[in-house]
């Protein structure tokens, strides 16, 4: 008995860790900007005060525009480039695909600072910088490996029977992958999809490089939003929410998949 | 005649009419320094109406942020049409060196503005016999700022050497003010140094320092390091966490009695937070520093490659006219560069940092871009980090001496 | 035989992309580290720059000039942040785990909660804990809620450290470990009768060991001493951190303790186990595995850490500073392009002591089966 409320006790204390700074981030956005004041942090704000929420999404407007234009494209790719890649090492491997493919993985892990300058110069000379393209691009080029990872591990379930077996009826490389393959690959590709939209939803450190104002992605409008004078924090914590949303709403209502993405992401759990 | 001008004045119109396409400006003035550009914008767009102005600015003070940024689209080729940039070392050592700026020159003798800038102004910006900037305003670095209720209140008069300063602090601290002094990020700590450094050093010593001919290791620039660690101490400790203005804000509230800081400080309580020059705050050149202006400049230039080259020499046409910086200065807190503006324009401030500006002995500002080029400022920053860390002047000056060595200055 | 050939073209622009993006690049900035840009304002932001090749020198005086001693620091940190960083996620992730495994009510809804983090950005989560941390504001306001006086502690803006060294000792510290390390070896390899490694670890460590407490100590780096530790600026980063990440070790435990058979259990409590002593000798060890991964995961991450800090702390402040933001300041912001590269290329070399092995021996699994 007691066991039981220390456990309920424990969870409580650890709900509280996780839900209160949400709890402030929304009372704080929804605060007036001279009501933000030291004794009053944790209360509710009376009135409650929208105009933070229509500041911030008119100041972030074309900034969440740009990264939803960037995720979806971006994503899309990645998926199909992944879905061929995983179905060639999985149904078709040559002499050595298998170490191509552990160089492959090996991109995944690389610290992007390792690459970050040349990358910034080759974006430059192919004359992408600045632009969404650039870093679609980037994206779908730094996705290959875990999306090639997924779709790979999730074509080695596909029994080679069913392959043979189209092979024989005379379906040939892309036959086989449309008529067989690829009417059993929705799951990967829900999986992939949901990683990659929130990786590259949340990634930064590309996106601070390489864009200039008006193709900027949401992080790094709030990063500078934030990181600049910012005295009144009711427009940080709004813009926090909105450039949040896309993602949480993803998270909740798909979560299943969303796990399973994240232990695919941590190769093969 | 009258007629002629008529239509001399109709052709320029329509010319102007006729400048079509768009201008990006690219500055750190967002914010509460904000208004003062978008006036001088308007203004651009009161002559230029079909030209569309880009205005793009990166927050952060003293342009920490926009600097970065500014470095990677230049080297992504992709310049801004002008940017923001500190007049001096700071556009000679980083820009016009690499050869990445347009010479102006040609500019400066068709608009008569080698008459209308003061002569050492003009010798800041120009390199190897070129001109490479039009300077907007001029800033004052050492200043310092209290709310004399206030003072009268603790009983205090403001300080006018360190070491008044460090004993009224004392006593201010006796009576219950944690930090006297307050202080903002990272930058503002270098700013407080470099006040400090030129009252203990006096005004020929802080020159000599970057014409190579005082070294850092000098016991007397040693001693400066020493003397900024007991004023720190007077300082809040939450001093990183803080922008310049919020830094202010507690001289406001009286949780803090002084503060250094550029003149922007000035536009900031007088146009943000409303207060009367003079009255509700007043200035003193910051302690030993009375008779120097140490001065900074932002200025605009001109980048090769620029996208819309004729609407950024529009656009500098204006910045470097008499209009256009009356326009700017009385809003932005800063005076004009030119010599021929209207005192009536200003504030109490204004018009008192023309008149020092005209009798004072002039310097540069380090921070500011002034007297050092950029990879020398920016590395800078690690020689305050060394100070912080261990408090050792002796590391710090030694650590200053070697970049000094390493990017040759005063070469 | 023409469906092979479709196939390889079909992953061949893939492999050629990555060839390209990761080896070609890294191969790049190996040679860029190599050379002076940056030194020479003339040529540092030159529409074409012209490189000169310097050999190591950029590497050496990242370590050892001491004008860098923010690298230094950085470096300090990343350790520090990295271990205390995975300490806490692998704690807490086990600890939640192990709750929600006892079959709580609500246990969907606890799970949807404790894993929500991990949908945000580093770039969200930053500024949200940023303004919960602020001197002033909610952590530290917290407390009153019950009654009792606020906390004080300056969160993001202390300077303080703990564990401080000295820079200068760092090769007798590095030394001593190592010996220590090898020493022990020699210890094990006597106890399993391997004469050979016996040989070879005892005389290697002693070396070292005489090397350290000889020559070592007064090895000098550098000029003067320079003081390192674990800065406490760092403590909040750390907290904003485990609070993204933890849900996600949970995740992975959860997923081991739901996979663990019942007849296990049912036969250690047979053997008459306590609670205590199955988890510890049972479930735990059971456990190592995930561990390992999550390990992996986790110190890849940290190694990589940016934009927390970004968003937290800024570039600028040198408490909070790691290699990866230093890099970027060096480079974007200060003209260091060579130091930069040099920065990146020891990020990868640390990276890749960790993750190279991993992936080896994952590739052996997958070659056996």
């Amino acid at each position: 008995m007691i066991g039981r409320l220390l456990l309920y006790a424990f969870l409580l204390l650890a709900t509280l860790f996780f839900l209160l700074p949400v709890y402030l981030v929304v009372l704080t956005a929804l605060k007036e900007p001279a009501k933000i004041t030291l004794d009053t942090v944790w209360q509710w704000p009376d009135p409650v005060y929208w105009e933070s929420f229509r500041i911030a999404w008119e100041a972030f407007r074309p900034k969440f525009q740009n990264s939803l234009v960037l995720a979806v494209s971006a994503t899309l790719l990645s998926a199909m480039v992944g879905a061929l890649n995983g179905y060639v090492l999985a149904k078709w491997p040559f002499r050595g695909s298998n170490l191509l493919f552990a160089l492959m993985l090996f991109g995944m892990f690389i610290p992007y600072q390792s690459i970050l300058i040349p990358l910034f110069q080759f974006v430059k000379a192919i004359g992408l910088y600045g632009t969404l393209f650039g870093l679609i691009l980037v994206h779908v080029v730094y996705g290959i490996p875990i999306v090639t990872l997924i779709f790979k591990n999730y074509y080695s379930e596909i029994p080679d029977e069913l392959v043979e077996a189209a092979r024989i009826d005379g379906a040939g490389f892309f036959g086989v992958f449309r008529h067989v393959i690829l009417p059993l690959s929705a799951p990967a590709f829900v999986v992939v999809a949901i990683w990659q939209f929130t990786q590259i939803w949340n990634e930064f450190l590309f996106a601070v490089t390489l864009t200039r104002p008006e193709s900027q992605p949401i992080t790094v409008a709030l990063a500078q939003l934030a990181g600049g004078e910012a005295v009144k924090w009711n427009l940080p914590m709004a813009g926090a929410i909105l450039a949040a949303l896309p993602t949480l709403l993803v998270y909740i209502f798909l979560g299943r998949y969303f796990l399973r993405g994240l232990l695919a992401g941590s190769v093969k759990g | 005649m009258r007629k002629w001008l008529l239509a001399m004045g109709v052709v320029l119109g329509l010319s102007a009419l006729a400048q079509t396409g768009k201008l990006e400006i690219f500055s750190w003035w967002a914010g509460d320094e904000g208004p003062a550009l978008e006036a001088l914008i308007r203004l651009y767009k009161q002559k230029y109406p079909n030209v569309e102005v880009i205005n793009a600015t990166v927050t952060g003070g003293a342009g920490v942020n926009a600097k970065a940024v500014l470095k990677t689209r230049m080297l992504g080729g992709d310049p801004p049409d002008s940017f923001q940039v500190h007049a001096g070392m700071e556009l000679i050592g980083t820009w016009v060196v690499a050869n990445r700026m347009e010479d102006l020159t040609g500019l400066f003798r068709q608009e008569g503005w080698l008459q209308a800038f003061p002569k050492g102004l003009i010798d800041l910006i120009s390199y190897k016999g070129g001109i490479w900037s039009v300077p907007v305003n001029i800033h004052r670095s050492n200043v310092m700022w209290y709310i004399p209720a206030k003072l009268r209140e603790w009983g205090v008069n403001p300080p006018r050497t360190w070491a008044e300063f460090l004993s009224i602090c004392q006593t201010l601290k006796g009576k219950g003010l944690q930090a006297p002094l307050a202080l903002g990020e990272n930058w503002t700590q270098q700013h407080l140094w470099e006040s400090v450094a030129l009252a203990l050093l006096g005004p020929d010593g802080w020159s000599n320092l970057w014409n190579g001919k005082l070294k850092f290791t000098d016991p007397k620039a040693v001693a400066v390091w020493e003397t900024f660690g007991k004023v720190l101490d007077c300082a809040n400790k939450d001093a990183a966490g803080l922008s310049w203005q919020q830094a202010v804000d507690r001289v406001v509230a009286g949780q803090a009695a002084f503060n250094i800081m550029g003149d922007w400080a000035a536009g900031y309580m007088a146009t943000t937070l409303k207060l009367r020059p003079g009255t509700d705050f007043a200035w003193a050149p910051s302690p030993g520093t009375s008779g120097v202006f140490m001065m900074l400049s932002d200025s605009f230039g001109l980048p090769k490659g620029a996208k819309n080259r004729q609407n950024a020499l529009n656009w500098l046409r204006l910045v470097g006219s008499k209009e256009g910086q009356d326009v700017f200065n009385p809003l932005k807190g800063s005076i004009a560069a030119r010599l021929d503006s209207d005192p009536a324009k200003y504030n109490a401030y204004g018009q008192a940092a023309m008149r020092d500006w005209k009798s004072n002995r002039i310097v540069g500002s380090l921070v500011h871009g002034a007297v050092a080029p950029e990879s020398f400022m920016s590395q800078f920053g690690t020689v305050m980090e060394i100070f912080l860390q261990g408090r050792n002047p002796q590391a710090a000056a030694n650590a200053a001496q070697a970049i000094a060595d390493q990017v040759g200055l005063g070469r | 035989m023409r469906d092979r050939i479709t196939a390889f073209l079909v992953l061949l622009p893939s492999l050629v992309a990555v060839a390209i993006f990761v080896y070609g690049f890294i191969g790049q900035n190996l040679w860029v580290s190599l050379t002076d840009w940056g030194k020479n304002p003339a040529q540092a932001l030159a529409l074409r720059p012209e490189l000169r090749f310097v050999g190591l020198d950029n590497y050496r005086e990242l370590f050892t000039g001491f004008v860098d001693m923010r690298f230094r620091q950085s470096a300090v940190n990343l350790i520090f942040f990295t271990l205390f960083f995975m300490a806490g996620s692998l704690g807490l992730g086990l600890l939640l785990a192990i709750a929600l495994d006892r079959g709580p009510r609500g246990e969907g809804f606890f799970r949807t909660v404790f894993l929500f983090p991990m949908a945000l950005s580093f770039v969200v989560t930053g500024t949200i804990w940023r303004w919960l941390l602020q001197p002033q504001g909610g952590v530290n306001v917290l407390p009153t809620l019950f009654g009792l006086p606020p906390l004080a502690f300056p969160w993001l803006t202390t300077r303080q450290q703990a564990l401080v060294f000295d820079w200068n000792l760092l090769p007798f510290y590095t030394a001593l470990v190592v010996g220590l390390v090898l020493l022990y070896v020699a210890w094990r390899a006597h106890r399993e009768g391997e004469r050979g490694r016996r040989f070879w670890s005892l005389l290697s460590g002693g070396v070292l060991l005489l090397w350290a407490f000889t020559l070592g100590r007064s090895t000098q780096l550098l000029p003067y001493p320079e003081p390192h530790g674990f800065s406490l600026a760092l403590v909040g980063v750390i907290l904003a951190a485990v609070w993204q990440m933890s849900g996600y070790t949970m995740a992975l435990y959860l997923a081991g303790l739901r996979g663990i058979p019942v007849e296990v259990l049912e036969a250690a409590k047979v053997d008459g186990a306590s609670e205590w002593q199955t988890y510890r000798h049972v479930i735990l060890p059971l456990l190592a595995p995930i561990t390992l991964s999550a390990m992996i995961v986790l110190g890849h991450i940290a190694l990589k850490i940016f934009d927390l800090i970004f968003a937290m702390a800024g570039l600028d402040y040198a408490p909070t500073d790691v290699p990866a933001i230093y890099m970027y300041l060096l480079a974007f912001r200060g003209n260091q392009f060579a130091k930069g590269a040099a920065i990146g290329i020891l990020l990868l070399l640390l990276v890749a002591v960790v993750v190279i092995p991993y992936l080896a021996s994952q590739l052996r699994k997958e070659v056996r089966r």
